[in-house]
């Protein structure tokens, strides 16, 4: 089992409904968030591209942020997902400084927070709150390690890029182009 | 084509992690929700094994057990959609999420950001939360706290005495959505059916009036496109993705992954042109020309669908003569857009067709010539073969929800017909002309005294701000019914709150689409603070008029669950299903190609040269008109959706003033050359009347956007300290619209020919307050 989440950078209008159910079912207090929108513009007028999409945690296989945490807080679970421990987490922000996808943040109460793919809704059979809401359905969620699962094939058949291949860090969300 | 990665130019532009003032949330809130989705045992075990043992993290989960979470099926109010959804609430009234019902066909199970956001619609601690009197202390104007008692007294006297004085047609209803639906009720039964929306005139009035004459039938909402199954969409300046109308942005979605081809004429890069295979970009205020050039070659070039063409419609001949000057060559002069792609495009819209919709668009009033541009777009549609065509328009069907019984409305003397009676084609209401006649002059034959608003921020979507105050100074009496303390309720004789569409059991939802449904509103929680539903308050006043036969009923729960029933179903029924689908009753959803299809127009075919026009003395065929261009130093105000709000109605919500809380200037960067501006500084306007804006306006140097024009997303600038999060940031683009550029079919308010002035100094620092 190795968890994947992939994007169709086609299809994201950059809503931000990921960032609001992300919001509402993990509870992140107002003012911080665990996913957010970026948009890349390129030319000139009137020859422009845009992308759009939806970024978070990359749930690396080579997780900088598990290797520098002083308390093992920061940890790798079945199916690849990187969480966090908050009541092991003695806040001290080197994950937060060693993630090449700025994905973590300081929670006010102290411990170090970001995305968990919804760890507690796969448990129960769901898709992560973001995935489920998404109004253009262009993030897809499931086992790379099942070549049949729509994340493999997409993969498979459609041309895609991961972000900051050059941190070495093997990250599990893809960007189909 | 090749993607860019430019790590530099790359930012988190909805998102500032920090900035925003911090709320504490403790971490056994963070638990709570988590354990929201689970329930039961199961909760212990995974927030457990997530969280690892604690004894404070124990606790938390043993009285998250204790907690029951409600699900209540509500369609939302964000914004007009109205998607079908389920608002999850504790029984501390708490709501903790709302999601979408897999049902509906609005919204497939997926709310757009702003129905998952519409928790903070409810949570806002800004809300009105009492009835306010206006009232003057040591000379001063205020307001002052009143109990419901107290205020609807006042409002009934007012009504009685209007209708004494001037007779009830003289109280106007300024309304949109469901809280519209009630108080209309009550102004029918008082005897005024002086009543307007700016959805018409303001919006998409042109489409409809254009529609009607060209198909014999409204486009209506949501619009009948066949997006998913299109090969074909053609956006004109129409920005889906931005305009987050959820089941359209749903289907363009899909018709990306069926490999559909995309066409989006905007002198702007939108969301939509990025998803585009050809970009239209387009000088402002020439579509007409192109789209006269478009049936042009589909003519000249045989590609237009002669057999549809010959079956169903009227005036083909009329219509090739007349086009055949329109070449692309000659379009190209006009629009910028060179010969090959005009030809290109309509031979890929030709290629596609039948499959193929040139979207009718919804905010269509422009340039004052849009019902003509409206009905360029309709008799393309009719060329191509695509209304009532799979991968076209559809035929949509609705069910009636039948009406509690009352007895007859009186009949006033005279109504919103009347009072429209310069625009003859207008099919609703007209703001504007309502607004013209509460100004007090000899000739108006129709002086309109008091206002009633409710659930429409006027300020906000009214251009012309100098006429709208001349009224609103001039009217006798003004009630406002709000959930918020909307700009327009600072100029209220009585304000009255409303509680949310989470807080109110509301009227049966009937949704125009491929197939009928009907989906409920429940009340989720208890109403927060004095707030009451917007049926309380309507009947409370109707009572207080003597109006009891409207009212036969003890509350509205009483009157949906008698509607429910009429139409075979129960309150138990809706509680677990939320919509309910039934069968079409009208045939097909495509047009039968065996049997003759009538048209609802006075011929019975689709109208492409259309008599009535002709008659009422307007081009029977659309032309193109040159319409003026900014002077030099002048740029043209272009305005916008941004898909985390709906106009001003939710600057202020918290969960969505975090992903946007103010709006931005868009501006070329030659332009940002030439006026010395950077990124992320503050400027203000000034407009082609000498208008200068009261607040200014962060500036976005983008090449997203032309150099002759600026473009600033619609709905802010809220000019009401009591909005604190939303008071003061952005500029308001309705009041930098002061020249209305009339359409004389409809009355549509034409508002994209208006020009600003970009100041870099502060224009306020040496007024008095």
């Amino acid at each position: 089992m190795r968890y994947a989440m992939v994007i169709d950078t086609l299809k994201c209008v950059g809503c931000s409904d990921c960032v609001v159910a992300c919001q509402t079912e993990n509870n992140v207090p107002l003012g911080y968030c665990r996913d957010w929108i970026t948009e890349t513009v390129d030319g000139t007028y009137p020859n422009i591209v845009m992308e759009l999409k939806s970024e978070r945690c990359n749930h690396c296989d080579n997780a900088p942020c598990v290797r520098c945490c002083p308390t093992g807080a920061s940890h790798i679970v079945d199916g690849g997902i990187v969480l966090v421990t908050a009541d092991e987490c003695i806040g001290c922000g080197a994950c937060i400084e060693s993630c090449p996808y700025d994905a973590r943040y300081q929670h006010p109460d102290g411990y170090v927070d970001k995305c968990t793919f919804c760890h507690h809704r796969l448990e129960k059979g769901q898709l992560p709150a973001c995935v489920s809401v998404c109004p253009t359905k262009c993030m897809y969620f499931g086992d790379l390690d099942n070549p049949n699962s729509e994340v493999s094939q997409l993969l498979k058949n459609r041309k895609y890029k991961t972000l900051a291949p050059e941190a070495g860090t093997n990250p599990h969300v893809f960007y189909l182009i | 084509m090749t993607f860019i990665i430019i790590s530099q130019s790359l930012f988190k532009y909805f998102y500032h992690r920090q900035t925003i003032k911090l709320m504490t949330t403790s971490r056994r809130k963070f638990i709570k929700i988590s354990a929201l989705g689970l329930g039961g045992l199961a909760t212990v075990s995974t927030a457990y094994k997530m969280f690892g043992g604690n004894s404070l993290i124990d606790s938390v989960i043993k009285e998250n057990i204790a907690n029951k979470f409600k699900r209540t099926a509500t369609y939302c109010e964000v914004c007009f959609w109205k998607c079908a959804g389920w608002a999850y609430s504790d029984d501390k009234g708490n709501v903790q999420k709302i999601i979408g019902n897999d049902d509906d066909p609005h919204c497939n199970g997926r709310l757009c950001p702003r129905g998952t956001g519409g928790v903070g619609m409810y949570n806002d601690e800004d809300r009105l939360k009492t009835p306010l009197i206006r009232t003057t202390i040591n000379g001063e104007q205020t307001f002052r706290e009143a109990s419901w008692d107290e205020a609807l007294n006042l409002v009934a006297s007012k009504f009685k005495g209007i209708k004494e004085k001037y007779g009830p047609e003289a109280f106007a209803l300024l309304k949109h959505g469901c809280p519209g639906w009630h108080f209309e009720h009550l102004f029918r039964a008082y005897g005024s059916d002086t009543n307007a929306e700016p959805a018409f005139a303001q919006c998409r009035g042109p489409r409809e009036t254009a529609f009607a004459l060209t198909y014999g039938s409204w486009v209506g909402s949501p619009e009948p496109t066949d997006i998913r199954n299109t090969k074909c969409l053609v956006l004109i300046g129409s920005h889906i993705g931005e305009n987050m109308h959820n089941s359209q942005v749903q289907e363009m979605s899909d018709a990306i992954d069926n490999g559909a081809t995309i066409i989006t004429v905007d002198p702007r890069f939108s969301t939509a042109a990025s998803k585009s295979q050809h970009w239209l970009a387009i000088k402002p205020a020439t579509d007409i020309a192109l789209l006269l050039s478009w049936m042009h070659v589909l003519i000249e070039e045989n590609l237009y669908d002669k057999e549809y063409v010959e079956k169903y419609a009227l005036g083909f001949d009329e219509l090739k003569a007349h086009v055949k000057q329109f070449t692309p060559e000659w379009a190209y002069g006009v629009t910028t857009i060179k010969p090959e792609e005009i030809r290109k495009t309509a031979r890929a819209m030709a290629h596609a067709a039948p499959a193929v919709i040139v979207h009718p668009g919804r905010h269509v009033v422009w340039y004052g010539d849009d019902t003509q541009r409206e009905r360029a777009i309709a008799i393309l549609n009719g060329l191509l073969g695509s209304w009532g065509r799979r991968g076209g328009f559809y035929f949509k069907e609705s069910i009636s929800v039948p009406n509690f019984p009352h007895p007859e409305y009186p009949e006033p003397k005279w109504d919103w017909r009347d009072i429209g009676e310069n625009f003859p084609l207008a099919q609703m209401g007209l703001t504007n002309e309502l607004i013209r006649c509460s100004i007090p002059n000899k000739d108006n034959k129709y002086p309109i005294k008091a206002w009633m608003v409710a659930g429409t921020n006027l300020i906000k979507s009214i251009p012309d701000t100098k006429q709208l105050q001349e009224a609103l100074e001039a009217l006798e009496f003004l009630v406002v019914i709000d959930t918020m303390p909307m700009d327009i309720t600072g100029y209220a004789d009585v304000i009255l709150p409303e509680c949310t569409y989470l807080e109110r059991t509301d009227i049966v939802r009937s949704a125009t689409n491929r197939e009928p449904s009907i989906a409920v509103r429940f009340a989720a929680v208890p109403p927060k603070y004095e707030s009451k539903p917007g049926a309380w308050i309507a009947k409370e006043i109707g009572m207080r008029l003597g109006l009891e036969d409207y009212y036969n009923y003890n509350d509205f729960d009483e009157v949906v669950d008698w509607q429910l029933k009429e139409m075979g179903t129960s309150r138990e029924e809706m509680e677990k299903i939320g919509v309910k689908k039934y069968p079409r009753t009208t045939g097909s959803m495509y047009l039968n190609e065996d049997e003759t299809h009538v048209f609802h127009t006075p011929s019975g075919k689709i109208e492409f040269y259309s008599h009535e026009l002709a008659e009422k003395g307007f081009d029977a065929l659309p032309v193109y008109t040159p319409h003026p261009e900014p002077p030099q130093g002048f740029y043209r105000l272009n305005y916008g959706r941004s898909p985390m709000h709906t106009f001003s109605r939710t600057s202020n919500n918290p969960n969505l003033t975090e992903l946007k809380k103010e709006n931005d200037l868009w501006v070329n960067p030659k332009v940002a050359r030439i006026l010395g501006l950077k990124k992320g500084q503050y400027v203000w306007l000034k407009n082609q009347d000498d208008i200068i804006s009261t607040f200014s306006i962060k500036v976005r140097v983008t090449e997203r956007v032309r150099w002759d024009s600026v473009y600033m997303v619609h709905g802010f600038g809220n000019d009401n300290k009591k909005l604190t999060r939303s008071y003061g940031k952005g500029i308001d683009d309705t009041q930098m619209i002061s020249r209305i550029f009339t359409d004389p079919i409809m009355g549509g308010t034409g508002m994209r020919g208006n020009y600003v002035t970009i100041l870099t100094e502060d224009p306020h620092k040496n007024e008095v307050i």
